[in-house]
């Protein structure tokens, strides 16, 4: 069965839902569920192969354009080598692909310590933490 | 060149774990070679046509003394004994076992250096003016703004599956001398009329399969503002460029398509959102990884009267460049000498050259686009001397900017990706023109050889390129002229080559290639008017009908192919 992780921790994925479950395609604009995210349980992002990345944009401007605070899930091809920089991007979910590892999965999310970049996680680039 | 701090050491140290562990997880049977892939390029590792390849990084070209030793340590204990020097100014070794690039990276490490996003559908490492920090012509060290694209593209979380890999170089000279109109970003540093620094902002330029001159996005762009905007051109290609097909997933796919004009706009009104976010540089950035580069201690010189004739004049003119500080010059390491395939180096050569280096340069060097080395800080009292040493190690051949110049791809030989050998060609043609008078009568002429459509060796922008072809699995050659790297001392523009005709069987190409140079040395106007400057002029035609044309001609039984 596939393992969610929420919020840095191993979770049940069936806990009912108060609230409308939304979820985007990597083609889907995030501006079209804008006004609908504020009624939102949680939004899905799909990635139906890991490699197609229009999902990391997407979550980034749910969270920064769009102002979405509640459960942002990646789901699909989601595994241990890429919910590092999911998470930097503003998932706080992975519905994990049903062969992973729930240990070394959590364990990926501590893989680097630091990052360059201003994200959703952290919106202070490092040139201003320095 | 930039010292680490502890974060950037800290960041390298991470990766190494972090692959030692992928890679031990694939080799387990863990990760399937699927998902292992992409992990694998971007940390510059293909499984190529005889064992895997490592390609390391060299941001922007720069090396140190300790660093050049580290990979000549590199080759001998992981490889065969050389390493290949690239043209996007990084190493490339073609024998390492894939169990020991774990331990190639964490030795690396050691000397502030790693694989990072040397391949994948990523930003690859950012490339420069091999000239930065020391040409006459430089508007801004071109290096600092480099680290800090650097820094911004390292693991950054947004960027690293893109629909294609993506190119950035930055120009901080007059001169472009970073091809910036040939990659998917190129930036162009200058002043405006009140002296304040910004970029010119170039995108969708590329070889490849599909060859197009970038276009101007923005004229100028204030400094802080750099990584906002470059920014804001990612995420309108990660959410919009096609992913249905790899030969049309390049950012200038995506600006072809929609016309620059709207691109433009696209990406203006992503930026808008974004500029003066807490991206937004500063002057206290900019000067901290300013104030991380080493810089040479000069000693106030003369600049001295060098000499012109004879062996070392020959040289001299050919691969010493001048120097913003008087007395010095810049001097260039040609890897091209006929018999050694260009760009190649052993690592008994690498150790030599690093001791060169601290003797003659305080212990730096740089790579070039062109494959060659630089020792950019030489005292001109020295020179005779550094030229003596550099002669025993045959690295002193003084065909900088001449046809034996050649640019070359590892192609068939090594590259699984090739349709046809490079190395071979370009060992004919130097052969041919062994006659260092008659090259320097030819003069300045850029010859580019690529195995295959990837462009590796920058054939579309040869004055000459040279392109493996596949033909019902014989390979064959096509012939380009009039490629471009950027804008010449006559004013011509980059450009991509036009193609002349039917493609030719590998023996022949030397003969074209000097059917073509006859052509020039009749029509020239004058030896300042240059082999492109001349093919410009006169179009392709007079050198398709001196191929085609001509009674020995292996292709004359056909009509030449309009390009």
């Amino acid at each position: 069965m596939a393992i969610l992780i929420r919020r840095g921790k191993i979770a049940s994925p069936s806990q009912p839902e108060a609230g409308e479950v939304l979820r985007l395609e990597p083609q889907d604009d995030p501006a079209g569920i804008a006004d609908r995210l504020a009624g939102a349980a949680r939004v899905e992002v799909n990635f139906p192969r890991f490699t197609d990345g229009r999902g990391y944009s997407t979550a980034r401007l749910l969270r920064e354009r769009y102002g979405y605070r509640g459960e942002l899930r990646a789901v699909g091809d989601v595994q241990r080598d890429q919910i590092l920089y999911l998470q930097r991007c503003g998932f706080d979910a992975f519905l994990l692909r049903d062969d992973q590892d729930a240990d070394e999965s959590l364990a990926a999310l501590a893989d680097c310590s630091e990052a360059y970049q201003a994200s959703v996680e952290r919106p202070q680039p490092l040139f201003r933490r320095r | 060149m930039y010292l680490y701090d502890p974060i950037d050491q800290r960041i390298v140290d991470e990766r190494v774990a972090q692959f030692r562990d992928q890679t031990r997880r694939f080799l387990a049977g863990k990760l399937s070679e699927e998902d292992f892939r992409p992990l694998r390029l971007q940390n510059g590792l293909y499984v190529q046509r005889y064992a895997p390849m490592l390609r390391v990084a060299i941001p922007y070209g720069i090396l140190s003394s300790k660093q050049l030793r580290m990979l000549a340590h590199i080759a001998r204990r992981y490889d065969r004994g050389y390493g290949h020097f690239s043209t996007r100014q990084n190493i490339q070794y073609n024998w390492p076992k894939l169990e020991a690039v774990p331990d190639i990276l964490a030795d690396l490490a050691s000397v502030q250096m790693h694989a990072i996003q040397t391949s994948g559908n990523c930003i690859r490492n950012i490339t420069s003016d091999h000239f930065g920090g020391v040409a006459r012509d430089e508007v801004v060290d071109s290096f600092v703004w480099c680290e800090i694209l650097r820094q911004w593209s390292t693991f950054h979380p947004e960027f690293t599956y893109l629909p294609r890999k993506f190119k950035i170089a930055v120009n901080g000279a007059q001169a472009d001398r970073a091809a910036t109109f040939l990659h998917d970003i190129g930036v162009h540093a200058l002043r405006n009329a009140a002296g304040e620094i910004g970029f010119r902002v170039i995108v969708g330029g590329g070889m490849g399969r599909t060859p197009i001159v970038g276009h101007v996005i923005r004229e100028f762009l204030p400094w802080p503002h750099l990584l906002t905007y470059v920014e804001a051109i990612l995420r309108v290609y990660n959410r919009f460029g096609r992913r249905d097909n790899i030969y049309k997933a390049r950012i200038k796919i995506l600006v072809k398509e929609r016309g620059p004009e709207q691109f433009c706009d696209e990406v203006e009104a992503e930026w808008a959102q974004i500029k003066d976010g807490a991206s937004t540089l500063t002057e206290a950035e900019v000067r901290r990884i300013a104030g991380r580069f080493t810089r040479p201690q000069y000693q106030p010189l003369e600049d001295l009267r060098l000499p012109q004739d004879g062996p070392y004049g020959a040289w001299q003119k050919r691969n010493v460049f001048p120097h913003k500080q008087p007395g010095y010059v810049a001097v260039t390491l040609s890897l091209k000498k006929t018999g050694v395939p260009p760009g190649d180096a052993t690592d008994a050569q690498m150790d030599a050259i690093a001791d060169l280096a601290e003797r003659y340069s305080f212990g730096e060097l740089r790579v070039t686009h062109e494959q060659n080395l630089v020792f950019a800080d030489v005292r001109q009292d020295q020179l005779e001397s550094l030229w003596q040493q550099l002669r025993q190690l045959g690295l002193a051949t003084p065909n900088v900017g001449l046809l034996t110049n050649i640019i070359a791809c590892p192609g068939g030989d090594f590259c699984s990706l090739a349709n046809a050998k490079s190395i071979p060609v370009a060992e004919a043609i130097q052969r041919l023109f062994d006659d260092l008078d008659y090259l320097h009568d030819i003069g300045e002429l850029d010859l580019n050889i690529s195995g295959c459509i990837n462009s590796c060796g920058h054939h579309h922008v040869g004055h000459i390129g040279v392109l493996g072809v596949d033909k019902q699995g014989e390979e064959w050659y096509q012939i380009t002229i009039g490629g471009n790297q950027g804008l010449t001392p006559l004013g011509t523009p980059a450009a991509v080559g036009k193609v002349i005709g039917p493609s030719f069987a590998q023996h022949e190409v030397p003969w074209v290639v000097e059917r073509l140079i006859e052509v020039y040395l009749q029509r020239r106007e004058s030896d300042a008017e240059r082999f492109v400057d001349c093919a410009h002029r006169l179009g392709i035609e007079p050198f398709k009908q001196s191929v085609y044309g001509h009674p020995d001609s292996p292709r004359q039984d056909r009509e030449p192919v309009p390009a």
